[in-house]
């Protein structure tokens, strides 16, 4: 190992953004998966702030206070008032059972990993290696959309999704130009606002957040 | 040579000797966590001496295999103590078994039990004996998935060279080590019949599973039986400190070194029994049909870090 000890931190903090995906994948608890998602947040301001400090990419320290805001405070805590104010926090079975979903999720990581190999050799930054992770963590976040049947798993499943794209921004090229980051912060900010009230309409309608009953939505 | 061999018996007795005084430490945190007033730390002693002392009651029905059994299985686990470093890295006896062959030892032990278990034809031990199969043939492999992560960083399954490249290399985070870290723990408490999947002071017929195989057997026998079951706490401990935590066990050949070993060693087990006490006082007993889910999640754990080491660390 000849990497800097803070890059290895680094590489410990892309590992425990693989284990959270996990965590979530295999989250029965609505609550439990806002404070995952609260966690992975936390991991990726870190580990992008450490990035910054280790490459003299300053750009980042604003990119990791963003993501802090957005990611660690804001969009959790509306999710937990969301929870409460829908009542919502029972368990949910996932459509598929966990430990299926978490098989598929292991030939999932090894896809990743194989496919992110050729790219992070061209990419010729330090942490090009947790590239791999990075698109573990894009795919997972979408088998857990995909295996969630209620609202407001698959928003945060999205929202993963987001992190994941962030992650793989920051090792291969440093991160993206800041505008471009505010940017996608805001529509994601949006987004979350807008599908909270989306929820209220869908129960209202439904009588529930199951995504299934928008399945049979026909005129009669 | 000769000094070698006086540390391979000093360390084997004291893990023999030890062992139950890791167990009455364990007893005794999760007393004070459940608000009970605990019973001493020699409490382990006193019962192994009272079942000594006591007449054995064997079954009419009980073969020979049933009064060898428990022999077979505390020679297991001094055989384990005797190859795990506690406290001397790379004794004389530690090439008799590498990592694979360890499993495999634990794994005779745990097919005689089971077997005892049947022997005598009530239905709790068959019960029980089909149980532990369950949670060990799921437990097993992880187990593995955890020893060859840490192979493939230290290039060789002797645990001596395990050690040895961990605790006196130059000093990296391994990542892979971290998954491989919980995965040995999720594992290690279902094997020592720890909370989540099995509770060691039940008698309930619906949730045991240890204590329902060794329900026929009694004074000697059972003597023999609870003293392994210290000792294989004891050797899962010392197989953790050695894997993760790794400071402190001296190098061969180094006498300078025994005494903050030592100091180590005991440091390491009371903050590992604590936190397994502590552990064990914060999670539920799961369902016996939710164990492969909990030791499924234990091997995913496993895989995974031996796939982050090929990516992040060669």
């Amino acid at each position: 190992m000849s990497l800097t000890y803070h890059l290895q931190v680094v590489n410990l903090l892309a590992a425990l953004l693989l284990l959270i995906s996990f965590a979530m994948l295999s989250q029965r608890r609505i609550v439990g998966l806002v404070t995952l998602f609260a966690w992975q947040g936390a991991a990726l301001a870190v580990s992008t702030a450490l990035v910054g400090w280790s490459t003299g990419q300053h750009h980042l320290y604003y990119s990791a206070a963003l993501t802090l805001a957005l990611k660690v405070i804001a969009m959790p805590w509306f999710f937990y008032r969301l929870v409460k104010k829908l009542d919502v926090g029972r368990d949910v079975e996932p459509m598929i059972n966990i430990p299926t979903t978490m098989l598929i999720g292991i030939v999932l990581v090894i896809f990743a990993f194989n496919l992110a190999l050729p790219i992070s050799q061209m990419s010729g930054t330090v942490t090009r290696s947790t590239l791999g992770i990075a698109m573990a963590t894009v795919l997972l976040a979408f088998l857990m959309m995909i295996t969630r049947s209620k609202a407001i798993p698959q928003v945060i499943g999205f929202l993963a999704m987001e992190n994941g794209l962030f992650f793989a921004a920051t090792s291969a090229t440093y991160g993206m130009p800041l505008v471009v980051e505010m940017g996608v912060a805001l529509d994601v900010l949006v987004g979350v606002f807008v599908l909270g009230i989306f929820f209220f309409q869908i129960r209202e309608t439904f009588d529930s957040l199951d995504l299934k009953h928008m399945e049979k939505l026909k005129e009669r | 040579m000769s000094t070698g061999i006086v540390l391979q018996i000093a360390q084997t007795l004291l893990a023999i000797l030890l062992a139950p005084l890791l167990m009455g430490w364990v007893n005794q945190c999760r007393a004070w966590l459940q608000g009970r007033s605990a019973p001493p730390l020699t409490q382990p002693y006193r019962m192994l001496r009272k079942l000594f002392h006591k007449d054995a009651v064997l079954a009419h029905d009980a073969s020979r295999l049933f009064r060898f059994a428990p022999y077979i299985i505390f020679a297991c686990m001094v055989l384990a103590a005797g190859i795990v470093p506690t406290i001397v890295n790379d004794l004389p006896f530690s090439p008799a078994a590498d990592v694979i062959a360890l499993v495999g030892i634990y794994a005779l032990a745990r097919v005689f039990l089971a077997l005892a278990a049947m022997d005598i034809g009530t239905s709790f031990g068959t019960l029980g004996a089909r149980r532990e199969m369950l949670v060990s043939f799921l437990a097993e492999p992880a187990l593995l998935m955890v020893f060859f992560t840490a192979s493939l960083i230290s290039q060789s399954t002797e645990l001596p060279v395990i050690v040895q490249t961990l605790a006196h290399k130059e000093f990296a985070i391994y990542p892979s080590m971290a998954f491989a870290a919980v995965a040995f723990w999720m594992i290690s408490v279902a094997e020592n019949a720890r909370i989540p999947v099995d509770n060691p002071t039940t008698h309930l017929e619906l949730t045991m599973i240890h204590e329902a195989m060794i329900l026929e057997y009694s004074a000697r026998h059972l003597a023999l039986i609870e003293w392994a079951v210290a000792l294989k706490l004891f050797t899962y401990s010392a197989l953790g400190i050695a894997l993760f935590v790794p400071w402190g066990i001296a190098p061969r050949g180094d006498l300078g070194a025994l005494p903050l070993a030592l100091l180590a060693l005991l440091v390491k087990m009371i903050v590992g029994g604590a936190a397994l006490s502590l552990l064990e006082a914060i999670s539920a007993k799961v369902r016996l049909f939710r164990a492969p889910e909990f030791l499924g999640t234990a091997f995913l754990l496993g895989v995974l870090g031996m796939l982050i080491h090929f990516l992040l660390e060669v």
